[in-house]
């Protein structure tokens, strides 16, 4: 027999490494894996197999998953285009509308804080000749409606403006801008990503024309996602961007994913009656989270609106602590920073500095990611583990001994290297 | 991003970690570096006025693990060095110590500026033994 070594006593309800990145990306949930299974092995069929029952069977799955995603947002099944992933579903969503109405108008509005499936996507196209206008954000994370307002002229054919924001949380007024949107005859384009599945998404009421969803964010499998394309009021038309068999209405050809879109299917389903309970019990945890952190710890600080916020979020600065040092030190924790040191690019957080923060507080940033399956004993041991680490970091900061003794960092001369 | 042991080691236990009296002629203080750049070390030593020995050395530092490890193990390099041996420490020197991957070298970059800052502070405020004074320092404009 081996030895059983002792190991620390954890609180119930409490296993190590605790997932609280559900930003990043979600577990899959099992029902949805239990959906999904029959599809990988006897119902193998192509979706497109117009002649026999293997095909039948998989269209069938299929139909029934673009019912599913389609009552969780409000749209009808047709409306709803298979993808690979958000990052697709953006790019096709942008590209294939600025690429069929181009003779309407060449000018496309957007906003800084978008994810870099958008940001990189409207580079591409201002090198093709449109033009796009970058609107700013102010210290809550929100875009001005004067700002769009002001942003639209007569050759403007797409806003794409996110609903929630993979860092901080933040909601847009989607409902406003689809609004004006529709007063003015332009297209809205939402990457609602973060939001779908977790608040309420109705492209009627919220007049959106073209809508991106992924599965993995909410519990489904990765490498399957969505686009709402409106049919009615205005039809929207969208240029393909790959050639070939003319699936999905001709707008994105290639055979469908049919486990994945099954999966995906399921997800929405569980969402769409789960969503209010599920989102209280985020927000409750995450204001826990939030309250044990703000009593116990000095010099920190909340990034993006409270207001406009989605449930599972925390996007919080723990001034004077580097963001990776304090990552390592609750290194079976897993959540990300906004630290240039965690970034590939060396940058920090380009969302966080489009807040007008510093780049050093956009250094000490640190995203929980709360979801499904967290519970209240993990935020517990979060709260306690981060406060323990920022105490011990904030020991070793020649910036927290220097701002306790009173020292205005601003006006200190740093030597920077 | 995986760290090595010793990164880790030293994160987990750092070594001197502190303040001395900045006003002291026989502290040399050295702060490098700059918050909005996510990294900033203070590295101080005590030397002997006689022998020109570090015999003590205290740091604090703002930044990721490998920062605050490269800051760490300077500060044990140090003590029991005279100012001129000390200064021979090499950035490269930490790096290969500490297996610190090319992201982190400027990690190494900083910690062996500190040293250099600390001893041209120290060289400052002893002027009068003759020493020429090369290195610039960093003192917080408080």
């Amino acid at each position: 027999m081996s030895t059983v070594l002792s190991e620390p006593k954890l609180p119930a309800g409490v296993k190590l490494p605790i997932y609280m990145d559900n930003h990043a990306t979600t577990p899959l949930d099992p029902r949805v894996l239990e959906a999904m299974l029959p599809f990988f092995t006897n119902k193998f069929g192509n979706a497109a197999s117009r002649n026999h029952s293997f095909g039948w069977e998989a269209e069938k799955a299929v139909d029934l998953a673009r019912e599913q995603i389609a009552k969780l947002i409000g749209a009808t099944a047709k409306e709803i285009i298979f993808t690979s992933g958000a990052t697709e579903s953006n790019n096709l969503a942008i590209k294939g509308i600025g690429e069929m109405y181009r003779e309407r108008g060449n000018h496309i509005i957007t906003q800084v804080t978008e994810h870099k499936a958008v940001l990189d996507t409207c580079k591409r196209m201002e090198k093709m000749g449109y033009r796009v206008t970058y609107l700013p954000v102010n210290a809550d994370g929100l875009i001005e409606m004067d700002d769009l307002k002001r942003a639209i002229d007569d050759k403007t054919i797409l806003v794409s403006i996110m609903f929630a924001n993979n860092e901080i949380g933040v909601i847009q007024p989607v409902a406003e801008i689809g609004k004006l949107c529709h007063e003015k005859g332009i297209l809205f384009h939402t990457d609602a990503v973060q939001a779908v599945g977790k608040i309420p998404v109705d492209v009627n009421a919220m007049n959106i024309d073209v809508l991106s969803l992924s599965g993995h964010k909410i519990y489904g499998p990765k490498g399957v996602g969505a686009l709402y394309v409106r049919r009615r009021n205005p039809r929207v038309q969208i240029a393909a961007q790959m050639d070939g068999g003319g699936h999905e209405r001709g707008m994105r050809s290639g055979t469908l994913n049919v486990p994945g879109i099954v999966g995906l299917g399921a997800a929405c389903e569980i969402s769409r009656f789960e969503m209010d309970e599920e989102a209280a019990k985020l927000s409750a945890m995450r204001d826990r989270l939030k309250e044990k952190l703000e009593s116990n710890l000095d010099f920190i600080h909340l990034n993006g609106s409270m207001e406009h916020h989605l449930p599972g979020n925390l996007n919080m600065s723990f001034i004077h602590v580097e963001g990776e040092s304090l990552l390592m030190g609750i290194n079976d924790i897993a959540v990300s920073s906004g630290s240039a040191c965690t970034s590939a690019t060396l940058e920090p957080s380009y969302v966080l500095k489009a807040l007008g923060l510093g780049d050093d507080v956009a250094h000490s940033s640190i995203r929980f990611g709360l979801g499904r399956f967290n519970t209240q004993a993990e935020v517990d041991y979060v709260a306690d583990k981060v406060i323990d680490v920022v105490q011990k970091l904030r020991e070793l900061s020649p910036l927290y001994e220097m701002a306790k003794e009173g020292i205005d960092l601003t006006k200190v001369q740093w030597q920077a290297h | 991003m995986a760290y090595s042991d010793k990164v880790i080691e030293h994160y987990n236990n750092p070594r001197n970690v502190g303040q001395m009296d900045k006003n002291s002629t026989e502290v040399g203080t050295g702060l490098v570096g700059a918050p909005e750049c996510g990294d900033v070390m203070r590295l101080q030593i005590k030397v002997n006025p006689e022998t020109r020995v570090i015999e003590d050395a205290k740091f604090k530092t703002f930044g990721c693990g490998s920062a605050i490890a490269s800051s760490s193990l300077a500060t044990e390099w140090v003590k029991g060095k005279t100012v001129d041996e000390a200064l021979e420490i090499k950035n490269t020197d930490i790096v290969k110590e500490l297996a610190l991957p090319p992201v982190k070298i400027h990690c190494s970059v900083l910690a062996e500026d500190a040293i250099r800052a600390a001893i041209g502070d120290w060289k400052k405020k002893n002027v009068a033994d003759g020493q020429a004074v090369s290195t610039p320092v960093a003192v917080a404009a408080t």
